[in-house]
């Protein structure tokens, strides 16, 4: 008797709503042909139906209403809104969900779960959202998503709801917490409970939550705390505003050392991810113009033939992006160690002693290259794609996260620089390279063919050259022009390190790093190079052979 | 035997000398004064084949005053300096009557002596920093009111930002208008410690730092927005560390003001959906004009893909007002080109109609339009009516007495309202 009741009222509801909306109801009749099965599809349908002709300032009522009603669909029209997969049909405003297939769109109808033929773009219209909108309904599915089986689900719920606090959020926490059983989770809802205790309840209570909150990083716990402390009156406060306010000068003094602390290492992990980008840069260099000498000026051009090698790869395999730079390492090592081989055979070798001309014809083969690559790829940036697993950042605490790509990189360019080492401290060739540009003479009396050992070496720091042009590919753009963009840093890093030191090379990437990383926010980006590059000029006058200088006979 | 050869060369002089003036008889000269090449190539080349496009369809529909239109394509190769050489070239030499070109401030202030001095007709298509009215020069793009105030309104009033990041390339547009911008948020109440300025060099690529910056500076629960003057190539690597470290359009939304749908059409825009960019024109906007516009421009560049952008429909509305402006005077005459072309309306592509006004500034729409998966535009906001252009800053204290008004009996780009002294 209860249950016909009920659905007496919601059919009247609901006839209300259609009886408000009668042009939109009209225009959308073949959507309602179905009949709906009960009174939450009815609910439901009613308003999705209203979704296509929705003007972006009704969507926000009209989103709150479709998230209370309680269906299984609710959540994903829900997502496809937010996510921009809901279009219309715009013949008959049928709601569907639009994948983009080759040049045409799969539908799929969102009510009634049934495959539509694809169509051209031009037939449907998405339903239009924009960032207030996606927050709102962000929030709408956090509340449904806290009692999602999969806990990182439920934990971005939670952090959507400490962000943005609702009645409904705290409702639905207070709700969920007793059944939580994953303690990150249950922390978290503790964290928005403690908070909404400080806001707004007794002094007992708000006490009680200052010191449940003493350990929690979250910028809203401090925010809020700064935001009742400044409320507090500033002077002649009686005793419980003195405690309260003692209690939080305590705790935001604690939270603010914590976060300096955290500031000061992320720092020196900026510093040591430029770093690591120099030094990849740089180590190729290390090797043509430090050891063997050779002061090459198409070094940037063969970090810029390792990116373009990365782009070939991937349109290449387009379904295999998670791999692409995995293979694109050594192929890109191959390309521009072939392009380096081949630029020593060609012009360097005729060229040695006379670093003048050495300099303007690498200067040339750059230019060549340069312009290689814009008729061959067009002078437009190309579109190289990070792959899944160097996107995102690894979350320590709130205050405090690495960037996985920077992270990557810097494991990645010391592995470069400890296998170059081994290569030439334990390999023969290293031990041949050593061997001819300490004395070249002596190396050939010795039977070395110092001819191929020249050719090997520069192919070799060309390749190492391609390599950071994967990496570089992941950070910056892909165009004909990424190479000068590095080549000036390039020789400066070498330079500062000692001409002909590979550990030196390290440390002086390392340490222009860091330095540019610290004195950025300070001086801002700008004056932070034009200090660095003061410093450097300063230095090499004081030390014209830089760090890490050679010593004994070599170094004539 | 060297005989012939002179006469052979003098004939094949005479002969190109006689044609010249045969071809200067029956057409009007237009100069195109683009970057093919260098680092401005990228953006440049669309507006000169744009700019040939409408050539090429004017002289279908028969011309302009029964005579043919003849272009006359150079190439200052992204150097300032040549900007000046080439435009005395066009006009010196070449003799054309109306030049459509330039894209950086920068190449515009190298040609604005020579342009003044030998009094020819320049048409400059993109949004700058305004300061400037000049009698030879018409500004179809945005002025700073015409882009940038608007948006810092939108963010203002629709996203409720309290907390200003204002990133820019260190160059003479973003400075200005950032000085502007201070100006207008403090007239609106925002304090100084709410404005974070940041300047970085052309082509930045290294964002970690900075956006962790930005990160902080947004964390203080007040609403926090980017209004980003970020020039070319540096916005993919800042979107992307945005990304990266978790930022997304909805936490501090990023509005842009020199990225377009060109800008996208070579990148991944997954991580940019949600962020926002002021424009006059989009591409994704419905009207007539504007299907007509994008058929005709993919039609002529064989590619149906290619997209159209902002500076387009500047040059495109920039052509139309000139063409509609010679029919009117009768003449290629440049003055009186110059006081035709004052009040000349056009239909823009937007829906509504660009007219020109005394200050050689356009009357435009400003939309917001927030970026989509497919590099598109999703407009969000737009103003009411079109905006007047300003020449001179009403917000900077060193111009907001001055006005441009070329139209008699003033005549005058820089006039002082409180000295009444005009100033060229």
């Amino acid at each position: 008797m209860i249950r016909t009741h009920t659905r007496w009222v919601s059919w009247l509801f609901i006839c209300l709503i259609c009886l408000c909306k009668v042009p939109v109801y009209a225009q959308t009749a073949d959507v309602q042909t179905v009949q709906p099965s009960n009174e939450n599809d009815a609910a439901l349908y009613s308003l999705a139906a209203k979704l296509p002709s929705a003007k972006l300032n009704q969507m926000e009522s009209l989103v709150t209403e479709i998230s209370q009603v309680p269906h299984p669909k609710t959540r994903e029209i829900l997502s496809l809104v937010l996510n921009g997969d809901l279009y219309y049909i715009k013949s008959n405003r049928l709601l569907v969900a639009a994948i983009k297939v080759g040049k045409e769109y799969e539908l799929t109808d969102v009510l009634h779960d049934s495959e539509l033929a694809s169509v051209k773009k031009s037939k449907i219209r998405k339903v239009s959202t924009n960032n207030r909108l996606r927050g709102l309904i962000r929030s709408a599915i956090a509340v449904l998503d806290l009692n999602s089986p999969n806990k990182d689900v439920r934990l971005q719920a939670v952090k959507q709801l400490l962000d943005n606090p609702s009645t409904m959020g705290l409702d639905a926490i207070t709700l969920r917490l007793d059944k939580e059983e994953d303690p990150e989770v249950s922390e978290l809802m503790n964290v928005v409970l403690s908070l909404n205790q400080l806001k707004t309840g007794e002094h007992q209570a708000k006490l009680v939550a200052v010191s449940d909150l003493e350990s929690s990083l979250q910028p809203e716990v401090r925010n809020t705390m700064v935001n009742i402390l400044r409320e507090l009156p500033q002077s002649q406060r009686n005793a419980q505003e003195a405690e309260l306010a003692a209690a939080l000068n305590e705790v935001i003094k604690n939270i603010d050392a914590k976060r300096s602390r955290y500031g000061f290492i992320e720092n020196v992990f900026f510093g040591l991810s430029l770093g690591s980008v120099l030094l990849l840069a740089a180590i190729g260099l290390a090797i043509t113009f430090g050891v063997m000498g050779v002061i090459n000026m198409a070094h940037g051009e063969m970090i810029m033939l390792g990116a373009y090698t990365t782009y070939v790869i991937q349109i290449t395999f387009p379904s295999l992006i998670e791999y692409s730079l995995l293979m694109a390492i050594p192929a890109a090592f191959l390309v521009s160690g072939f392009v380096g081989v081949l630029i020593e055979r060609g012009v360097i070798r005729f060229l040695k002693g006379r670093p003048l001309e050495t300099l303007l014809a690498t200067f040339g083969v750059s230019l060549i290259l340069q312009q290689l690559v814009r008729t061959v790829f067009s002078p437009l940036n190309r579109q190289v794609q990070a792959p899944e697993w160097m996107t995102g950042s690894w979350v320590i605490n709130p205050v405090f996260s690495l960037t996985y790509n920077r992270l990557y990189i810097i494991i990645f360019s010391l592995v470069v620089f400890f296998t170059l080492m081994l290569i030439l401290k334990k390999s023969s060739l290293g031990l041949h390279v050593r061997a001819v540009s300490q004395n070249r003479d002596m190396a050939r009396a010795l039977s070395i063919k110092s001819d191929w050992v020249d050719a090997a070496t520069f192919g070799l720091g060309s390749g190492i050259a391609g390599v950071a042009g994967v990496v570089l590919s992941q950070l910056t753009n892909v165009g004909p022009n990424l190479g000068q963009a590095y080549i000036i840093d390039s020789f400066l890093v070498v330079v500062f390190g000692g001409v002909g030191n590979l550990w030196g090379t390290l440390v002086a990437a390392m340490s222009l790093g860091t330095i540019n990383k610290f004195l950025e926010p300070i001086t801002g980006s700008v004056l932070a190079n034009i200090i660095v590059l003061v410093g450097l000029v300063l230095f090499i006058q004081k030390r014209p052979k830089g760090l890490f200088p050679q010593k004994g006979r070599s170094a004539d | 035997m060297k005989f012939k050869k002179i006469a052979l060369a003098s004939t094949i002089i005479v002969s190109t000398f006689c044609s010249q003036i045969v071809l200067a008889a029956d057409t009007i000269k237009v100069g195109v004064l683009h970057s093919l090449s260098g680092t401005m190539a990228i953006s440049e080349t669309t507006l000169k084949d744009t700019v040939l496009m409408m050539i090429e369809e004017q002289n279908k529909a028969g011309g302009i005053l029964g005579k043919k239109l003849e272009a006359v394509v150079v190439d200052p190769a992204s150097n300032w300096p040549l900007f000046a050489e080439k435009t005395r070239e066009l006009l010196a030499q070449e003799k054309v009557d109306v030049i459509f070109g330039c894209w950086t401030s920068v190449s515009r202030k190298s040609v604005l002596p020579v342009i003044e001095e030998l009094n020819g007709l320049l048409f400059y298509p993109v949004q700058y920093e305004g300061e400037e009215s000049s009698k030879n020069v018409f500004y179809t793009g945005a002025a700073p009111n015409q882009q940038a105030i608007p948006a810092v309104d939108y963010l203002m009033n629709d996203i409720g930002a309290t907390r200003w990041v204002l990133a820019g390339t260190d160059y003479v547009y973003p400075r200005t208008t950032n000085k502007i911008l201070k100006e207008y948020l403090n007239a609106k109440g925002v304090k100084d410690e709410d404005i974070l300025i940041n300047y970085t060099p052309f082509g930045h690529s290294d964002w970690q730092g900075i956006v962790s910056e930005i990160k902080k500076f947004g964390s203080t629960g007040k609403k926090t927005a980017v209004v980003s003057t970020i020039n070319g190539d540096a916005n993919i690597p800042f979107y992307k560390e945005l990304g990266n470290q978790g930022i997304s359009a909805e936490d501090i939304p990023v509005v842009a003001f020199s990225v377009g749908e060109e800008e996208l059409s070579g990148f991944d825009a997954a991580p940019l959906v949600g962020h926002l960019a002021a424009w006059n024109y989009f591409q994704s906007v419905e009207s007539d004009e504007n299907d007509e516009f994008i058929e005709g421009w993919q039609r002529y560049i064989g590619d149906d893909e290619r997209v159209t952008n902002d500076p387009m429909e500047a040059t495109y509305i920039g052509f139309k007002m000139w063409a509609k402006a010679v029919e009117k005077a009768g003449t290629t005459d440049v003055d009186e080109v110059e006081q035709a072309m004052i009040g000349i309306a056009v239909p823009n592509l937007t829906g509504s109609i660009a007219v020109m006004n005394a200050n050689h500034h356009l009357s435009k729409p400003v939309l917001i339009g927030e970026i989509q998966e497919d590099g598109q535009f999703e407009v969000v906001w737009e103003t009411p009516d079109t905006v007047i252009g300003d020449a001179w800053s009403d917000f900077l204290p060193s111009s907001k007495n001055l006005m441009s008004d070329w139209t008699a009996p003033l005549r005058c780009g820089n006039f002082d309202v409180t000295t009444g002294k005009c100033s060229g």
